[in-house]
């Protein structure tokens, strides 16, 4: 309940939307104008394009921005320089490209020249390549969806046809009036100056912007002489001031001058912005403040995140080593020619016989440097990337992550950090709709003290099969119904422990039935049958009064029901819509039946007995005594019946309940209600299941249907929005059949029990009353104990004069700009108190399918899960017991204190039966009970503190789990840093709302789940999966492969780098370190990037350590078992160990065979090239776990690539590649077997120690 | 008739929802990922477990082969007969040493000296002789780059302008060098003769062959003499000049005009480069004559050595090496010996690891059936 009011309440701070009456937080409203002058450097003037001010339009608006946007990076002609400079300009890459270029620019210096210029530069151009090829499709993909947005069409004023004409957003400039109507997309950022609403509001949908459904209200500029039916563009004469374009969604300070005139504050929730939608308003015409890149919404246009993974940071010290490693035979080198020069220094092949020792030995160093540039894995980058995409495409392509309801995928929002969820080892998960699924069914509720368990309905939310299809048809239901009854009131009183059979007959006849119920919402419910008879009584009640069946009615009982759907349709923000007309509101409707009176007197009758007047003091105590005992009270109450001729009102209200049935279907068809949280649609539409139907709403009225009665205009007073001190809601208004002014609350159980506390009037009254209570409280702690979210209703008449004190309070209290909220606070505490206490609700929120088997799963991996949720106390364990986290034999360790010092005192009491119970457990095997820790908010608090950090830290880590109940956003994100930072784990935290969306950020992994709370948490996220469930393929399988084979892959390139590299440095051996290299340098270059670049890539994205099914049934793989130990200082230094042997049994195999003989420079280094390719390639073999077609088909391909190449180019280069002349060497060396002989030993002999 | 509505009803759903949730049924696009082993990473995969099994088996086999391969390469290179001899002239008592301490590059009266040695056994087949080197870094860098593939190749152009990794062997004076280069440049010039002392006390020049021993496509296709076919060196390579610690152009390198210029074939053997500083290059073949007598018979020899080629500045040594080659080429004991021990290794190891089966497997088996 509280974090969709949070989200609320998040929402008004950032777009600062008010409910009706418009009171706007002052901190974001008018600026004083002190404040004003004080930036008046940096403000914009605004005139109208077409208004009386042309010349001064021209000059002030000469340098805004017109609306056309351009994302795209380049044009055609600024390509190549742009994209060149943004590539060295791109972080990621920086490192890499500079130093291509180094080497480059360092092989272009004669003197320490390596190989030929152009031969240097293929890696750099190679990387380039690759990355404007990919640099260009993005950016074609973004100009395309560019000139879509340019083009679309909005209607503009022009003042030459004095009329709205349609225009290209490209083509909208300040100062327009552009007139939308409902549904359009708003082309820049407006100031609302007209809405055809009489109230000046328009509505708008911010879900382009921040992904909220909800509809947000904006204003018209509050000056009276903007408003009204004749606005006309022409008869615009003010001057707008406001600030200049800045991104802060929230905030919009200005003022408008009228000529002559005073100014009038301009605020936010005048400011309608660019890519919103408006909604439920037919016309609404503004002026363009802000253009194009220049609106709110294009400024906070932010790049795609990038995190960066743990490997990658390892991987980074690992390329440290790596130069280091690079320093050191460079310098080897040096020396070593140095020391050469200076014994050669005139023999007749030293060519620059007058070099001194010491500046050939610098020469040399940077020409090794050239020489050996493949040591530093720079590529590994792209590589990585590379294969990282290739992840993320399988993982985006697993069949297993594909959500049939909602057709979505799994999304890929990071695409970095795959392998980080191979590492992971904490999991914060949020609670409602993460665990469970976040589709609030109304389960069951308790009115009067009665409980209608609905025992339908749970067992369709029982089922794995949501309900598709939006229908509730009446016929059918009832017809299903009479079916179903029977069954139902067995269950009902046999099925308290649901024996199976039961609950299978009753699942297969309520699948049969989900054609007829299907509602992809699910936000169908079945209504209890006891208590859709009482309803039922209503409307027979009072027209077949004769009837026997009212009898059984207590007509107090029946008021009490009735309020509680009434508040239960009307006590929401829930905005209603037809999909036909789409959210617009449902034209009034008029036409009570005509019983409509007779009800109504009915009502005043019973509220007359029930509540208030002292007249009848009397009465209520047969009243009742009748109460109980049946059949006496519907005759007491009906002795009057109002009514006359009754057969014909019998005729007349069958004929009419038919064909209010016929458009209660219809009409069902069309509502839509969008509500801002599940809960509240939930307790709409079970409303409506009662066919007690919110029709539509307006500013003033709801329109309702009653049962029986037909739609009703429900006159709206006021609306006290929820906010999370108050933790519940009210609203006022005229009762539509007592017209009374009523108070119906709805709220936390908590607050409304204490509120409902005291209650005036007779003593009968009172005792009914407490029992209510009792019985309310009862049911509440047993739907708790269910894990159902529990409300409770409760209403409050107002007398007239009561009210009217009130409202002048109110009144006050909106209209005062200091300390607005205290007041208003206040004001509506003082309502809502003395409250009645109707009834309470319970939501189920079923957990999604197999939740504790993924909890299970990753908590065998290793990963200790922790559930961070607003929700209660005992709703949160309740869950954690249901996905079991909570096992029977664990201990639950509960804090909640209310001061610092107590909490202090409880962590460290909890952290010493921890550890006796670990010392006893080290004793004694076989205890086995695990350790919950269970903490609220307020304790949390004070555990985050700087001094109670330490102690809350090594008392959570002895737990198996941790549940923070009771928790702000801010608290979540706070806990997920403490962990992640203190302890130094790789986090993940799951989440679905806009409440978890900071600890999606601060966690190293977060995953949004697409579910019905909007797209934030999907938008900050990593990944987005649609289950809970998927967590477990996709850490244990897809996690695990991740990470393996990005570890793999990486040691293996490093490897393969390090092994090639060392055969060019032990040749500098024998060739006095010059810095001459044996191989052809299109060979030595090409051989990296295209020979041996492909197989790592197929290595990093296809090997699969262990099949999918066998990391899915044994999670304890995932953790310790071996993820974590692949990529550590060790393996790497075994790597490069085992480098360093290969190569050099690969140089000194052929050197011995061929040593003294006549071998050629290159005919020398043939061997070697051919031998290391065969090791490197047989070595991925070796190394991967599985080979599939592809892996052969690619070595195959490396292999033939090589031979092909080095051929040809060795039978037809005759004096390309200068120092490197390759011509005929290699067709040569081939036709000799000593060039297999010696191939076929060094490779194996390199790779003996791998067996 | 209630029930059998609501199966209908039913079944339309499980079918609709299968498609896509949405409206469209089939005709929309689901999303839902195409179920093929690619894509769901079920690809049959065949992985490489190391068990006794296989590793047991690999390695008899391995020894198996190796030893035989081994065993044969170490027959064949000790069949070949090699012969060695030193002809730097370090020492005092060697003849040539007079010829190596008055050396210089442009001296004008060559300095001969002629080293008698004993071959213990005849030679049958072609005899290579070879001149090897020591110390002599022909694979430095500057070294090799210091050439120019297209003068050589017959370019008229780089003829004329040599390229400019000849520096600082591309110009001599204001005339081009041509072949330019360090490697050109420092050619090895001694020329040997070999002399059979016949028992019977006669001298015999044993003849040898210089044409065949570069590579066919080196003198045919890479090197080839500026101008067309036939016609006057002296006149293709006039302007240029000789290498500077050239006695005689390199027009003059051979009275045979198929073997003279850029295609000398003792030219294009040395512009090979040698990989290591020990190196030995063709420098003649002794052909067989006849099936009868052997090639070299044994007895004794005197090589007669024309000393021009100075290698006491870098410590080198100049040595004159007969040999007759295989199919492995020359005398090299070593691929023989490490194939045997390579492939005794690997049975060996296959016999430890058998007996440490035999041993501890069956435990183990046994161990885990008990489990």
């Amino acid at each position: 309940m509280e974090r969709f009011h949070w989200v609320r309440h998040r929402c008004r701070q950032l777009l600062s939307v008010d409910s009706e009456r418009g009171w706007y937080s002052p901190p974001d409203g008018f600026p004083s104008k002190s404040s004003l002058q004080r930036v008046s450097g940096k403000r914009r003037t605004v005139l109208a394009r077409h208004g009386p001010h042309q010349q001064e339009y021209e000059a002030v608006s000469r340098k805004y921005k017109g609306n056309g946007i351009r994302t795209t990076k380049y044009s055609l002609l600024t390509f190549i320089p742009m994209n060149l400079f943004q590539q060295f300009h791109r972080s990621l890459h920086r490192f890499a490209n500079v130093y291509f270029i180094f080497l480059a620019t360092l092989n272009f210096i004669p003197i320490v020249e390596a190989f030929q210029p152009e031969v240097s530069l293929i890696p750099i151009l190679l990387v380039l390549l690759v990355t404007a090829v990919k640099d260009i499709f993005e950016d074609h993909r973004r100009f395309k969806s560019d000139r879509l947005i340019n083009n679309l069409l909005c209607q503009v004023y022009c003042s030459k046809q004095k009329s709205y004409v349609d225009r290209c957003w490209s083509d909208v400039r300040v100062g327009d009036f552009v007139r939308l109507s409902c549904n359009e997309i708003i082309p820049a950022d407006l100031l609302l100056l007209y809405s055809s609403d009489p109230r000046g509001v328009c509505y708008i949908e911010t879900a382009n912007l921040d992904g909220e459904t909800n509809l947000k209200q904006r204003q018209v500029v509050s000056d009276s002489s903007l408003q009204g039916s004749d606005f006309t563009p022409e008869s615009f004469h003010s001057r707008i001031e406001c600030e200049n374009p800045n991104n802060d969604l929230n905030r919009f300070k200005g003022y408008i001058e009228h000529s002559g005139e005073a100014r009038v504050g301009l605020h936010s929730s005048n400011l309608l912005l660019r890519s919103c939608t408006i909604r439920n308003t037919e016309t609404v015409v503004g002026i363009v403040v802000y253009a194009g890149h220049e609106t709110k919404a294009m400024m906070n246009n932010s790049g795609p995140r990038y995190k960066r993974s743990q490997l990658e940071k390892r991987l980074n010290t690992d390329v440290l080593w790596c130069v280091a490693l690079l320093i050191v035979m460079c310098l080897t080198a040096a020396v070593g020619h140095g020391l050469w020069v200076k014994n050669y220094r005139h023999s007749v092949f030293q060519v620059d016989g007058e070099i001194s020792p010491a500046l050939a030995g610098f020469y040399v160093f940077w020409t090794m440097i050239i020489v050996l540039q493949v040591l530093i894995p720079i590529s590994l980058y792209v590589s990585i990337e590379i294969v990282k995409l290739g992840q993320i495409y399988f993982i985006h392509n697993d069949l297993d992550f594909y959500n049939e309801q909602l057709d979505s995928r799994i999304q890929c929002r990071a695409l970095n950090i795959t392998e980080d969820l191979g590492q992971i080892q904490y999991l914060f998960s949020d609670k409602t709709g993460t665990l469970t699924e976040n589709k609030m069914v109304f389960r069951r509720c308790s009115i009067y003290g009665v409980e209608y368990p609905h025992v339908e309905n749970g067992v369709i939310s029982g089922m794995s099969l949501p309900p598709v299809g939006e229908r509730l048809l009446l016929g059918k239901s009832m017809s299903c119904r009479s079916l179903s009854c029977n069954r139902s009131s067995v269950s009902l009183h046999t099925l308290t422990a649901e024996s199976p059979e039961e609950e299978d007959q009753l699942s297969n006849h309520a699948a049969a039935r989900t054609g007829a119920f299907c509602s992809r919402m699910a936000k169908d419910v079945v209504p209890d049958p006891e208590l859709v008879r009482k309803l039922n009584s209503l409307c027979s009640s009072t027209l077949r009064l004769r009837d026997s069946s009212t009898e059984s009615l207590s007509t107090l009982e029946l008021t009490y029901i009735t309020d509680f759907f009434l508040a239960l349709a009307i006590c929401n923000s829930v905005v209603v819509s037809s999909p036909s007309q789409p959210r617009h509101v449902v034209p009034e409707a008029q036409a009570p039946l005509k019983s409509l009176e007779e009800i109504k007197l009915m009502f005043q009758r019973l509220n007359f007995y029930s509540f208030s007047t002292p007249q009848i003091k009397g009465s209520p105590r047969s009243f009742t005594s009748k109460l109980f005992t049946r059949g006496k009270t519907g005759s007491f109450n009906f002795n009057t019946p109002p009514s006359n001729s009754i057969d014909g009102s019998d005729l007349a209200l069958d004929t009419s309940q038919e064909t209010y049935v016929q458009s209660d279907e219809d009409s069902d068809d069309e509502l839509l209600y969008e509500a801002e949280s599940p809960d509240e649609a939930a307790l709409v539409h079970a409303a409506r299941a009662y066919h007690c139907t919110l029709r539509g709403r307006s500013a003033k009225s709801l329109l309702v249907d009653l049962p029986g009665i037909g739609s009703l205009v429900v006159q709206l007073l006021h609306i006290l929005p929820f906010d999370s001190n108050r933790k519940r809601m009210s609203v006022v208004v005229r009762h539509p059949l007592t017209g009374q002014v009523v108070v119906y609350t709805k709220g936390a159980d908590s607050v409304i029990m204490d509120l409902a506390e005291k209650r005036r009037g007779s003593e009968q009254a009172q005792e009914i009353y407490k029992h209510i209570r009792q019985q309310t409280q009862k049911h509440l702690d047993m739907y708790a104990r269910e894990g159902l979210r529990t409300l409770c209703i409760a209403k409050k008449i107002l007398e007239e004069d009561e009210y009217e004190v009130w409202l002048k309070r109110q009144l006050l209290a909106e209209s005062s700009i200091e300390n607005q909220e205290e007041l208003m606070l206040d004001s509506a505490e003082r309502l809502e108190n003395d409250l009645t206490l109707l009834g309470c609700t319970g939501i189920v929120d079923r957990l999604q399918e197999d939740v504790p088997e993924t909890i299970e799963a990753l908590q065998e991996a290793g990963i200790k899960v922790w559930v961070l949720t607003g929700d209660k106390q005992e709703t949160a364990v309740n869950i954690a017991n249901a996905c079991k986290l909570l096992l029977s034999n664990d201990r639950l360790l509960t804090a909640n204190c209310g001061s610092k010092d107590a909490c202090a005192a409880l962590l460290e009491e909890l952290l010493i039966e921890v550890r006796r119970e670990e010392d006893g457990e080290e004793s004694s095997l076989h205890s086995t009970s695990n350790f919950i820790l269970v903490i609220d908010g307020r304790t949390l608090e004070w555990a985050l503190q700087d001094e109670l950090k330490a102690s809350f830290l090594e008392l959570s880590c002895k737990c198996k789990a941790v549940i923070c109940c009771r928790s702000t956003p801010l608290q979540k994100s706070q806990v997920v840093q403490l962990i992640r930072d203190k302890i130094g784990v790789m986090t993940l935290a799951v989440g679905d709302g806009a409440n978890d969306v900071s600890m999606i950020q601060v966690a190293d992994v977060g995953i949004g789940i697409s579910g019905q709370e909007g797209m934030q948490a999907v938008m900050s996220s990593d990944f987005a999966i649609s289950r809970f469930k998927h967590l477990k393929k996709l850490l244990l399988v897809h996690g695990h492969w991740c990470y393996h084979r990005l570890a793999n892959m990486i040691l293996y390139f490093i490897y393969k780098n390090v092994m090639y590299v060392n055969l060019l440095f032990w040749y500098q051996f024998f060739c006095g370190f010059s810095g001459s290299v044996m191989i052809n340098s299109w060979v030595l270059i090409l051989f990296n990037l295209v020979f041996t670049s492909v197989p790592p890539l197929i290595y990093g994205i296809l090997d699969r350590d262990m099949p999918a099914d066998t990391l899915m049934k044994l999670p304890e793989l995932y953790g310790a078992g071996g993820t974590t130990k692949i990529y550590i200082p060790a393996t790497f230094w075994i790597t490069i160990l085992d480098a360093f042997y290969q190569s050099v049994v690969c140089f000194f195999v052929p050197y011995f065979a061929l040593a003294g003989s006549d071998v050629g420079i290159l005919s020398f280094g043939s061997p070697i090239n051919t031998s290391a390719l065969f090791i490197i390639l047989l070595h991925q073999v070796i190394e991967s776990n599985t080979l599939t077609w592809i892996h052969m088909l690619v070595l195959l391909l490396s292999t033939i690539l090589y031979f092909g190449f080095v051929l040809i180019y060795s039978a037809f280069c005759v004096v390309c590649s200068h120092p490197t002349n390759l011509f005929r060497v290699e067709t040569v060396q081939m036709s000799q077997p000593l060039f297999y002989i010696i191939c076929a030993l060094t490779t194996f002999i390199a790779l003996l120690p791998r067996y | 008739m209630a029930s059998s509505y609501k199966d209908e009803d039913g079944h339309i759903t499980v079918s609709g929802s299968g498609a896509a949730a949405g409206a469209g049924g089939g005709s929309l696009r689901s999303k839902k990922p195409e179920n093929t082993a690619f894509k769901q990473q079920r690809l049959p995969a065949w992985q490489p477990i190391l068990t006794a099994g296989t590793v047991l088996p690999a390695f008899f086999i391995i020894g198996l082969m190796f030893i035989p391969i081994g065993i044969g390469l170490y027959v064949t290179s000790n069949n070949i007969k090699e012969f060695e001899i030193d002809y730097t002239g370090v020492e005092m008592s060697s003849p040539c040493f007079t010829c190596a301490q008055n050396f210089s590059w442009n001296g004008t009266k060559p300095c001969t000296c002629s080293v008698p040695f004993h071959l213990d056994q005849p030679y049958e087949s072609n005899v290579f002789m070879y001149y090897g080197l020591s110390n002599f870094y022909q694979n430095h860098r500057r070294y090799v780059k210091s050439r120019d593939d297209s003068q050589l190749n017959g370019n008229e152009e780089s003829l004329r302008k040599p390229s400019k990794e000849c520096e600082p062997y591309a110009k001599h004076g204001n005339k081009p060098i041509a072949p330019c280069g360090a490697i050109a440049n420092s050619m090895f010039n001694d020329s040997l003769e070999l002399i059979y002392n016949d028992p019977n006390g006669t001298k015999v020049q044993i003849p040898l062959t210089a044409t065949g021993i570069a590579w066919w496509t080196d003198k045919h296709v890479k090197f080839r003499n500026p101008g067309a076919e036939n016609t006057n060196l002296t006149v293709v390579f006039q302007g240029t000049t000789q290498p500077v610690n050239w006695r005689r152009p390199v027009f003059q390198l051979d009275s045979d005009p198929d073997n003279n210029g850029f295609i000398n074939e003792d030219f294009i053997v040395w512009m090979r480069t040698a990989a290591l500083p020990t190196f030995r290059k063709l420098y003649r073949i002794i052909q067989r004559r006849s099936n009868v007598h052997p090639t070299l018979p044994r007895g004794n020899y005197t090589l007669e050595v024309v000393y021009n080629y100075p290698v006491r500045s870098f410590e080198g040594r100049k040595r004159m090496i007969l040999s007759t080659i295989s199919w492995m080429g020359g005398k090299n004991p070593f691929l023989g010996i490490a194939y045997i021990s390579v492939g005794s290794v690997c049975f060996l190891l296959g016999v430890v690891l058998l007996i440490i089966h035999h041993k501890y497997g069956n435990r183990n088996n046994a161990a885990e059936i008990s489990h």
